[in-house]
């Protein structure tokens, strides 16, 4: 047996061999990338399968992952790359599906002002589009064994990853004896995500939820923490929302020497044109760079070896990846930003028409 | 062809520099235009080329395993070298310019395309975008003049050698894939240098060619004859893959002949690019491109390299724009009173061939030289051919003379 499986794996490399050398300089995966993008042992893709209103501004994206899907720990995010206005953009957003036997995974998106990629979704996606992911990540998720009581801080779009833990709980035959809180924080009853599913989780006694709206309570007093959880100190804590929520929530536990396991989104910062900042490589050399100078000239000045070609943007000789930072296009003032994690390799700069915009990390 | 500053009436001393600024401002204005507006469409219309090229290239292949039969040969051969144009041309070449590097899809991406053709992207990439882009035209430092064995401007200094070029042109256009891999590796000058001395660099790079070399061949002129052998398709096969290099070698060969050799694109000399400013650099590529007209396939199997000069004043906005800002830049250059090079693709082609045999012989061969004196002349020719160093230096200078007092000079 096991010397036929042998072979018959020598016979599928000579027959993939065979195939790559009657389609150089293409791959046989190239091509049947064409045909079969979710197939195994290519580059990890979905299918959007339906895009699900949630609330005004917010939708449910269901996708068929490809084949090599490893699965995911509750709480854990998923990186997306889709195409908008023909550019690829990648974006983390927690995963919010329970378990389904159609193996769909599922995040749910709410649209930020001026937020391309969310915008995106959750308006313009339609289902049959196909996206680029990468493996779950990240580390918010609820320890094992579970601690016997929980809280759970959390604010607007922050209740995805929370979700995703409380549909996998209690979707077991055994719902676990944990003690859970809720405090749940939105601007409006209205802007509230998934309000409907956590009042029926409340109802059959798996939670208790403490609905906090903006408009009708006035904005969350961190002193009334305690009055609205008096057991709170003795909660393990998780909470998932904007900066500033999560910053006032790390000091106050901070100060009474308790620990909070955060989950923060993005936040993206551009220094302003032409005020530089640092250019970091892989090497661990740091140089300061103006926002008026390219960095491959800066670099070279402080005796860095770069890649370069015709120094005027044309010939791309002098392409670098840029895992984090900004830079400004100093032909049109075109801002890139890269925020880590949502590129996949970082993005390719060129670094001869490129100033720092801010902190820079290059892979070089 | 004659360095401008050279020339008795140079086609730019009538402007200002604060002219050529102004046309560099407005060139910017038009990238601007088309960078602001490049989008969706432009991806979709990429993406839709390079599927087109692939289901071309496989059908086409799948056609020639039976290529026994005559009709399968034909349209086999005529769809795989349609295939490579495609792949080298409209893919290839504008991927490998970076085009496209703005959608950010890795797979592609100016760092990461190989194209089917034998010399690896990377050193083409060197070669071609860096020198030949950059030092587009300038006499000693855009090696494309000429290739480094040719003869294709009237400053080079004639040498007997030269006669022979109508031929190894007609060579080099057959097998051009080949042409380019040398000519990126500077094989010339490295076959020249003791082995021992060539650098670690042409060791690496001459290793790289010769895989790919191996890799297409072994592709074109072993597998697939062989997958062809059960309909009994080898040698027909191996036939097909052949003239579809050839023809692809013989089209790209001429569309490049088109861009930049045909009479009246403009030549510059070393010093006059010292402190060049970005309208300068502009209007360099405005006079030394020529491009062809004609349909919308035309310019698609061209790569857009029909249109040559908006190719080369924004080589890395997407190919499938230049037509549209064709017009735009046609306007600047009838505004600011310079000659926009263009005309359909046998006349260019004719006028490429023409200036590689009038500059096969000594300036002002041919233009003194008529039916009734050609038995005089050639008897000069072989003087000068045979003559010492010194003594040619001589002659030449006597002929170019003779010919600028007789005649008046060819445009």
């Amino acid at each position: 047996m096991l010397a036929r499986s042998a072979q018959r794996g020598t016979l599928s490399r000579r027959l993939r061999a065979l195939a790559d050398a009657a389609l150089t300089p293409l791959s046989v995966d190239e091509v049947l990338d064409g045909f079969h993008p979710l197939r195994s042992g290519t580059d990890l893709k979905g299918k959007i399968v339906a895009v699900e209103a949630e609330t005004a501004d917010a939708a449910t994206i269901v996708i068929k992952p490809g084949r090599d899907w490893t699965g995911h720990a509750p709480g854990q995010y998923l990186q997306v790359g889709i195409d908008i206005d023909g550019v690829r953009l990648w974006r983390c957003y927690s995963l919010t599906h329970g378990p389904r036997r159609d193996g769909h995974i599922s995040i749910t998106v709410k649209a930020i002002p001026d937020g391309i990629v969310s915008q995106h979704l959750v308006h313009k996606a339609r289902a049959g589009q196909l996206v680029h992911l990468q493996q779950a990540a990240g580390d918010f998720t609820l320890p094992l064994p579970l601690p016997e009581k929980i809280l759970m801080v959390t604010a607007g779009s922050g209740i995805t990853p929370v979700i995703g833990m409380l549909r996998n709980l209690f979707s077991k035959a055994v719902a676990p004896t944990t003690a859970i809180t809720l405090l749940h924080v939105n601007q409006t009853e209205p802007d509230s995500i998934f309000k409907d599913e956590l009042r029926a989780l409340a109802a059959a006694g798996h939670i208790t939820l403490v609905e906090h709206f903006d408009d009708r309570d006035g904005l969350l007093d961190l002193a009334r923490l305690e009055s609205l959880v008096p057991d709170i100190g003795t909660r393990a804590a998780f909470a998932c929302g904007p900066s500033g929520l999560l910053d006032a929530l790390e000091q106050w536990y901070d100060e009474r020497g308790l620990s909070l396991d955060t989950e923060r989104f993005r936040t993206a910062l551009v220094a302003d044109a032409g005020v530089g900042g640092t250019v970091a490589f892989a090497n661990g050399t740091v140089i300061d760079a103006d926002g008026a100078t390219p960095i491959l000239d800066a670099a070279e000045a402080a005796g860095v070896l770069m890649p370069s070609g015709c120094r005027m943007g044309i010939c791309m000789g002098c392409v670098l990846p840029m895992k984090e930072g900004a830079v400004r296009d100093l032909r049109n003032g075109e801002i890139t930003v890269v925020v880590p994690g949502e590129a996949p390799g970082g993005v390719k700069i060129q670094t001869c028409i490129s100033a720092a915009a801010g902190d820079c990390h290059l892979d070089h | 062809m004659t360095a401008v500053t050279k020339k008795p009436v140079n086609p730019i001393a009538h402007l200002s520099p604060e002219d050529i600024e102004e046309i560099g401002t407005r060139l910017d204005a038009i990238r601007q235009e088309v960078l602001d507006s490049r989008g969706e469409r432009d991806a979709a219309y990429i993406r839709r080329v390079i599927k087109t090229q692939r289901y071309l290239e496989l059908g086409s292949r799948a056609v020639l395993l039976g290529s026994i039969f005559p009709p399968a040969f034909i349209a086999g051969t005529v769809g795989l070298s349609a295939a490579k144009i495609l792949d080298n041309m409209e893919v290839g070449h504008n991927i490998l310019h970076g085009q496209w590097d703005w959608m950010r899809d890795p797979k592609i991406h100016s760092s990461t395309w190989e194209w089917d053709n034998v010399t690896p992207s990377d050193q083409w990439k060197h070669s071609h975008n860096e020198l030949h882009h950059t030092y587009t035209n300038v006499i000693g430092k855009d090696n494309d003049l000429g290739y480094g064995i040719m003869r294709v401007d009237e400053d080079q200094p004639w040498h007997p050698f030269f006669m022979f070029q109508p031929v190894w042109n007609f060579i080099n256009a057959c097998f051009f894939e080949y042409g380019i891999a040398a000519y990126d590796l500077e094989l010339g000058k490295n076959l020249k240098t003791p082995k021992e001395k060539r650098s670690e660099e042409f060791k690496a790079n001459s290793k790289a060619v010769l895989a790919k070399i191996r890799k297409q061949a072994t592709k074109d002129y072993v597998v697939h004859p062989l997958l062809s052998l059960p309909t009994g398709s080898f040698l027909p096969t191996l036939a097909a893959n052949f003239t579809a290099n050839i023809v692809r070698n013989l089209w790209t060969h001429s569309v490049i002949m088109c861009g930049h050799f045909p009479e009246g694109v403009e030549t510059f000399e070393k010093k006059s690019i010292e402190g060049e400013t970005r309208g300068e650099w502009y209007l360099r590529q405005m006079l030394g491109s020529a491009n062809i007209s004609g349909s919308k396939a035309l310019h698609i199997m061209s790569g857009n390299l029909s249109h040559q000069i908006e190719h080369h004043l924004f080589p890395d906005l997407p190919s499938n724009r230049y037509a549209e800002v064709a017009p735009k830049v046609r306007a600047i250059f009838d505004e600011y009173g310079l000659n926009y090079h263009t005309a359909p693709m046998p006349k260019q082609v004719a006028s490429a061939w023409h200036r590689f045999v009038r500059l096969s012989f000594p300036n002002g061969w041919l233009a003194t030289t008529n039916t009734k004196n050609l038995p005089q002349q050639l008897v000069a020719l072989y003087k000068i051919s045979t003559a010492d160093k010194r003594s040619r230096r001589v002659m030449l200078k006597l002929l170019e003379r003779k010919a600028k007092q007789e005649y008046v000079p060819a445009a």
